[in-house]
């Protein structure tokens, strides 16, 4: 079918949008921008977080309502006031955050919201139906299966196939790759090439430029809500290009890491186990070695006992079995205050909640650690002046950007809250640090940052524990990397002065969704 | 024998107070509402209902207004929570304090009414000559008895089973996903809390209009209210268990009562009706049972274990993550 617009005239786009302006309380996230799609391409929508990338998106996809400017859909002006009026126009989006219902099946939550059937649910009809949409894509998932059944990869599925189900014939993907596997990203390239290819048109939210070069026909660049590069042809641009489009400035992509002899063993995770918060197994059968001077990464998908070790580890969750040697004194099963006096620092995956006291002033948020000892008090009595003065030198030494250290902090950025954290945790000199996620959300200016920090720390003959979901992250910045999977070691991997090879990511992406090292045989997984 | 046979057909009828109650409760919480003010709107409509029956001679309009009059009451907890987003359990335990007041107020005089017409009581063909459970079952109960046999298989059926059933489980569960998909979660929330009411003041009806008749001011309810939302959690939101649990407090109420009628039980003085003090603490039994479902329930793993709705207790807001 051919589109034509207003005036009957041709067009190319199927999506239009034109001079968008959105305006939150104090920021303006969309500042006239013009956006467009073609039909049947991968159109890759580029950006730091806090760009407008979603907001300009959730305005396509009938969240928001934009202050200014016009969409056209195939050439006709539309005017969503809902999620369900994009819908209908042929707009779904796979969020970020998964819009599924755990303790429902596959189909049911596909045929949520919908006007058919109207009232008995007779589930079987559907079930095939479903079953053979999805085997047009590659979208291969049960439909009977409970959503909680479900990795995370089948989910996205799951959410893909609920928009086409819909009719979309364009598809909104909002940070797509950040809770996959290396495999599973694969698989999702190859869906959303075979959709690509079946004629409907892909929009690829990411601040990941491997993954935009990789995937995209075009690529649209946004920097605090402006275009700064519209509808560009992906083949001939360089991720250097694309950085500095995005982040207005020349970014070095890997850390530089020194060389530096390990020292003595500081933290060794024996055969640990513990419940998560269901009270069912998180941690099954973890053992891991730090020694001082090494980052010791833990790579794995979400949810496969990450945070309960870390938990275990600084004494906020109890363990049913194992043990947790720092320096060679046992810390599992005691109080939180009984590693932090043995110097043990964590930075938590939830800066706002763990992190810090969101209404307590900078000042506060500093001290929480040192409050007990001079000269930040004397008895029971906090001497002000000296804690101001701590976080204000803090202030100057972690660039932490804030009027002045009486600012609560809940009112602070991403990066500069982290940096609060850091800085507390940092100037108490741990000897082991346990960071959990600590780059998620964070501009890449803020990365290279924290990246930097961890490097000094590892340098000054801390032992860091890096947990993490981005794989790029921790080979460049771990010494070693050992693979969770539903709390069980998978295995370690050891990385000599950066280098990487292909062989490595695909032994970690095995690992990551199941397969012991030592039953990984990849001159075999080739013919699969 | 026979003896047992009495109290278990006793607690087919005390246990539809219950069910009806329980039942209206589970679909508030199934939508993410919990409601504490069963007790309040119970009252408000065994008043209701005993009143517009002395007006109009007619139990079946008692019981409809009934069931309007409660509907209405859980509108207030309903804009208070949905609507205002407020504390789920602040607000419930207020509206149980004004429904009680409402009813004190407007119900007094009511007990001297006098004779009013009940709720007829029917003994089914056939059914009610099978042994024993014939007789438990179908036979001299109220009719209200036998709808309450239908609308639980009902409820489990329509929760489950149809469409509306389904967006009812996904508002509870993760309303986000059901708002993406164009399911308005506060005409929901609200229609649900208003049924949960409406089945409130129909429990509250079918006790001063079939089960045990008349006006007895805070006592007509006694504090069934509070035990209709423990068996919620009891029977884990689940219809057919609220059924199952609903009858065997309405049996336990009434063993309670027997126990201590007789001079002499198992062969020895009964202190129960030497001191009829102690007749207290029998008593007391359900509501202690109450409290200890209440607070394994508010237990959060415990919570997850049992299937409670995810969103229970939340109030939503569009566009905040999570929930």
């Amino acid at each position: 079918m051919e589109i034509t617009d207003h005036t009957g005239a041709p067009t190319p786009y199927i999506v239009e949008m034109r001079s968008i302006t959105k305006r939150f309380p104090g920021v303006l996230a969309n500042d006239h921008v013009d956006f467009e799609l073609k039909r049947g391409e991968i159109h890759a929508l580029l950006g730091e977080n806090g760009a407008g990338k979603s907001t300009l998106m959730n305005i396509l996809a009938g969240l928001y309502h934009q202050d200014g400017g016009s969409i056209l859909v195939k050439g006709q002006s539309v005017n969503f006031s809902s999620p369900r009026d994009a819908i209908k126009a042929g707009i779904g989006m796979v969020h970020q955050h998964f819009m599924l219902v755990p303790s429902q099946t596959v189909t049911e939550n596909i045929l949520l919201g919908l006007e058919n059937p109207r009232f008995l649910m007779r589930l079987n009809q559907y079930d095939s139906k479903i079953a053979a949409l999805g085997e047009r894509f590659g979208l291969i998932v049960d439909p009977k299966a409970k959503i909680w059944q479900l990795s995370v990869g089948e989910q996205q599925r799951v959410e893909i196939l609920k928009m086409i189900y819909r009719g979309a014939e364009v598809l909104i993907m909002d940070e797509p790759t950040a809770v996959l596997a290396p495999q599973e990203i694969d698989g999702l390239f190859k869906i959303l090439r075979a959709m690509a290819a079946d004629g409907k048109s892909i929009i690829f939210i990411s601040h990941k430029l491997q993954e935009v070069t990789a995937i995209s026909d075009t690529v649209t660049v946004l920097r605090r809500g402006k275009v700064t590069a519209r509808s560009l042809p992906a083949l001939n641009v360089t991720r250097q290009e694309l950085a500095k489009l995005m982040v207005g400035r020349d970014v070095s992509f890997t850390a530089v890491k020194a060389f530096k002899e390990p020292g003595k063993v500081v933290l060794d995770i024996k055969n640990l186990k513990t419940d998560n918060d269901k009270g069912l197994a998180a941690l099954r059968d973890f053992s891991l070695d730090i020694r001082s001077g090494e980052i010791v990464g833990v790579a794995g998908v979400a949810g496969n006992g990450q945070r309960e070790l870390a938990q275990v580890i600084t004494g906020l969750r109890r363990c049913t079995g194992g043990q947790v040697f720092l320096n060679g004194t046992k810390v599992e099963n005691h109080e939180p205050i009984f590693g932090i006096d043995r110097g043990i620092s964590y930075i938590p995956e939830d800066r706002t909640q763990v992190g810090t006291a969101p209404n307590l002033s900078v000042t506060d948020n500093i001290i929480m650690k040192r409050y007990r000892f001079t000269p930040i008090s004397k008895g029971s009595v906090i001497n002000i002046k000296a804690a101001t003065k701590m976080a204000n030198d803090l202030k100057i030494s972690y660039e932490i950007s804030v009027p002045n250290v009486e600012t609560p902090v809940r009112l602070l950025s991403g990066g500069n809250l982290q940096k609060v954290i850091l800085a507390r945790e940092i100037s108490g000199k741990p000897s082991l640090m346990v960071a959990v996620q600590p780059t998620r959300g964070l501009d890449v200016g803020a990365i290279e940052g924290v990246h930097r920090l961890l490097l000094e720390q590892r340098q000054a003959g801390a032992a860091i524990l890096l947990i993490s979901e981005e794989l790029e992250e921790l080979l460049s910045l771990c010494d070693r990397v050992f693979v969770i999977y539903e709390g069980c070691t998978m295995g370690e991997i050891k990385i000599h002065n950066q280098e990487t090879s292909q062989k490595m990511i695909e032994q970690i992406g095995m690992m990551m969704t199941g397969t012991p090292l030592d039953q990984i045989d990849l001159g075999a997984e080739e013919h699969v | 024998m026979e003896a047992i046979i009495v109290i278990l057909q006793a607690g087919i009828a005390n246990g539809t107070v219950l069910l009806f109650a329980t039942l209206g409760e589970i679909f508030a919480e199934r939508s993410g509402v919990m409601n504490l003010g069963v007790e309040g709107m119970m009252l408000l409509g065994a008043m209701s209902a005993y009143s517009v029956t002395i007006a109009t001679g007619n139990p079946w309009l008692g019981l409809l207004v009934a069931m309007l009059v409660s509907g209405l009451l859980s509108q207030i907890h309903a804009y208070i929570t949905i609507t205002l987003k407020a504390d789920q359990v602040v607000s419930g335990l207020a509206l149980t304090f004004l429904g009680t007041g409402i009813s004190l107020v407007l119900g007094e005089g009511l007990s001297k009414a006098g004779a009013v017409s009940l709720v007829p009581v029917y003994s089914v063909p056939l059914l009610s000559a099978i042994p024993i459970l014939g007789k438990i079952f179908f036979t001299d109960q109220s009719v209200l008895v036998y709808f309450g046999f239908i609308l639980a298989p009902l409820a489990w059926f329509y929760i489950n089973r149809t469409r509306p059933g389904m967006h009812l489980r996904a508002v509870g569960e993760y309303p986000s996903a059901a708002d993406a998909l164009g399911i308005n979660i506060f005409a929901m929330r609200y229609a649900y809390v208003f049924l949960g009411g409406m089945l409130a003041g129909l429990a509250g009806g079918t006790i001063s209009l079939a089960i045990s008749p008349g006006w007895f001011s805070e006592m007509t309810t006694g504090g069934q209210g509070w035990i209709a939302v423990g068996l919620v959690i009891f029977a884990q939101w689940d219809p057919f268990k609220a059924m199952f649990g609903a009858y065997i407090f309405g049996a336990l109420n009434r063993v309670i009562l027997d126990i201590q009628l007789p001079k002499v039980i198992l062969g020895i003085a009964n202190p129960f009706f030497y001191h009829t003090y102690l007749g207290f603490f029998l008593q007391m039994i359900p509501y202690a049972f109450t409290i200890l479902v209440l607070v394994i329930g508010s237990h959060e793993a415990n919570r997850k274990r049992m299937g409670a709705p995810a969103a229970l207790g939340i109030p939503y807001v569009r566009g905040e993550r999570g929930l």
